[in-house]
C-alpha cells in the first residue's frame, strides 16, 4: 500500500518538475495522470493495492474542494459588485457547455463500440 | 473561563482545529445530502464551504490562518488527480473507440465555455477584470488561475468562479442531461468533465466508472485546449 502511494506522489512530483522546467501549459498533476497512466500501459493492468489507493483518493474527492472554496470570503466585496455578470455568467456557460459537450458526444459516439 | 479561552487561543493557533473543522463540515453536509435523498441542491461541497465560511465570519478569523489546517486536505487534490490514471487505464478501450468524438465534442465545449461565459459577463456590464477572470472558470484551478493572470484577471477571484463552476456543474449537469436525453456515460461524463473540472469529476465518480474515466480525461484536455486557445482568442474577440 505505502508503495503505491509512492508511484502516486512520484508521479506528480515528476510533473510538477516537467511542468516547471518546460514552461508546459497543463497543471504538474495533470502530467503526473499522464505518467501513472503510461506506467500502466506498460504493466498492462491495474495492480490491486493500486487500485485501492486510488479508490479511496476518489471517494474523498470533493472533500478536498472544500478549502479552496472556503476561499470566497476573500472576495465577498467584489462578488457583491459583480453579482449579476458573474452569476448569469458563470450559470448561463456552465449549463450551455454542458448541454453543447454532451449533445457533440452523444451524437458522434453514436457508432462507437460500447 | 479563562482555561477555556487558553484552550480556545490555542486550538485555533494550531492547524487541527482547521483541518477537524474542514472534515466535520463535510461529514454534516455529506449527512444532508444522504438525508434528502441526494438532492442536487444539497450538494455537499457546497454545504461544507458555507458551513465552514459561518464559522470563521463568527470567530472573526481570517482565510490565511484557517488555510494553514486545510491545506493538508487542499494538498491531497494533486495525489487524486493523478490517480484519475486508473479510471482512465480501465476505461481506455472506450476512450480509444471514440477518439475522434472525444475531441471534436471537447473543443465544442471548450470553446462554449469560454466565449459564453465572456459574453454574458461582458453583455451585463461586466469589467474587463470581471471578463478576464471568468474566462477560463471551466478549468481546473491552478490552470485558470495562469490563464487569468496572463489576460490580466484576479487569479484569486478566478479560483473561486471555478469552484462555483464546479459546484453549479455537479449540482445541474445530471438534470440538464436527463432533460436532453443524454443517457450514454461517455457523454454525460464527458460534459460534466468539460465544464466542471475536478468537482464534476468528482460527482461523476461517484455515480459511475465510465463517466468518471471520461470526465477525468475532458477535465485533463480541457485544461491543455484552454491553456492554448484562450489567450489566442482573448486577442481576436474580445
Amino acid at each position: 500500500m505505502p508503495g503505491y502511494l509512492t508511484l502516486i506522489f512520484a508521479c506528480q512530483l515528476l510533473g510538477e518538475m516537467a511542468v516547471g522546467a518546460l514552461a508546459l501549459p497543463i497543471p504538474g498533476p495533470v502530467l503526473g495522470m499522464v505518467l501513472l497512466f503510461g506506467w500502466l500501459m506498460r504493466r498492462g493492468a491495474v495492480p490491486e493495492g493500486l487500485g485501492s489507493v486510488a479508490g479511496g483518493l476518489q471517494r474523498a474527492m470533493s472533500l478536498l474542494f472544500v478549502p479552496a472554496g472556503t476561499g470566497v470570503m476573500l472576495h465577498f466585496q467584489l462578488l457583491g459588485d459583480a453579482l449579476l455578470p458573474l452569476g448569469l455568467g458563470l450559470v448561463v456557460s456552465t449549463l450551455l457547455t454542458i448541454l453543447v459537450t454532451g449533445a457533440m458526444m452523444h451524437w458522434l459516439a453514436k457508432g462507437d463500440a460500447k | 473561563m479563562t482555561n477555556l479561552q487558553e484552550t480556545w487561543v490555542y486550538l485555533s493557533a494550531s492547524p487541527l482545529f482547521h483541518l477537524t473543522l474542514t472534515l466535520v463540515a463535510f461529514q454534516a453536509a455529506s449527512w444532508l445530502f444522504e438525508r434528502g435523498g441526494r438532492n442536487p441542491l444539497l450538494n455537499p461541497v457546497l454545504g461544507a464551504v458555507l458551513l465552514v465560511v459561518a464559522v470563521l465570519v463568527a470567530t472573526g478569523t481570517d482565510y490565511g490562518t484557517y488555510f494553514e489546517g486545510a491545506q493538508f486536505v487542499h494538498f491531497l487534490l494533486g495525489p487524486a488527480t493523478v490517480s484519475l490514471a486508473i479510471p482512465l487505464f480501465r476505461q481506455w478501450h472506450r476512450v480509444r473507440a471514440s477518439a475522434l468524438a472525444i475531441s471534436v465534442s471537447l473543443l465544442c465545449g471548450s470553446l462554449t465555455a469560454i466565449v459564453s461565459a465572456v459574453l454574458v459577463a461582458r453583455a451585463l456590464g461586466g469589467s474587463s477584470e470581471i471578463l478576464a477572470s471568468i474566462a477560463p472558470k471551466s478549468v481546473t484551478a491552478p490552470v485558470a488561475m495562469a490563464i487569468a493572470e496572463e489576460l490580466g484577471g484576479l487569479p484569486s477571484l478566478t479560483a473561486v468562479l471555478v469552484i462555483v463552476t464546479g459546484i453549479l456543474g455537479a449540482m445541474f449537469g445530471p438534470l440538464l442531461l436527463d432533460l436532453a436525453r443524454i443517457r450514454g456515460w461517455p457523454a454525460r461524463g464527458l460534459a460534466i468533465g468539460t465544464a466542471s473540472h475536478g468537482i464534476g469529476t468528482a460527482r461523476a465518480l461517484q455515480v459511475n466508472e465510465t463517466a468518471g474515466a471520461f470526465a477525468g480525461l475532458a477535465m485533463g484536455l480541457n485544461a491543455l485546449a484552454t491553456a492554448l486557445l484562450l489567450p489566442i482568442l482573448w486577442r481576436l474577440l474580445f
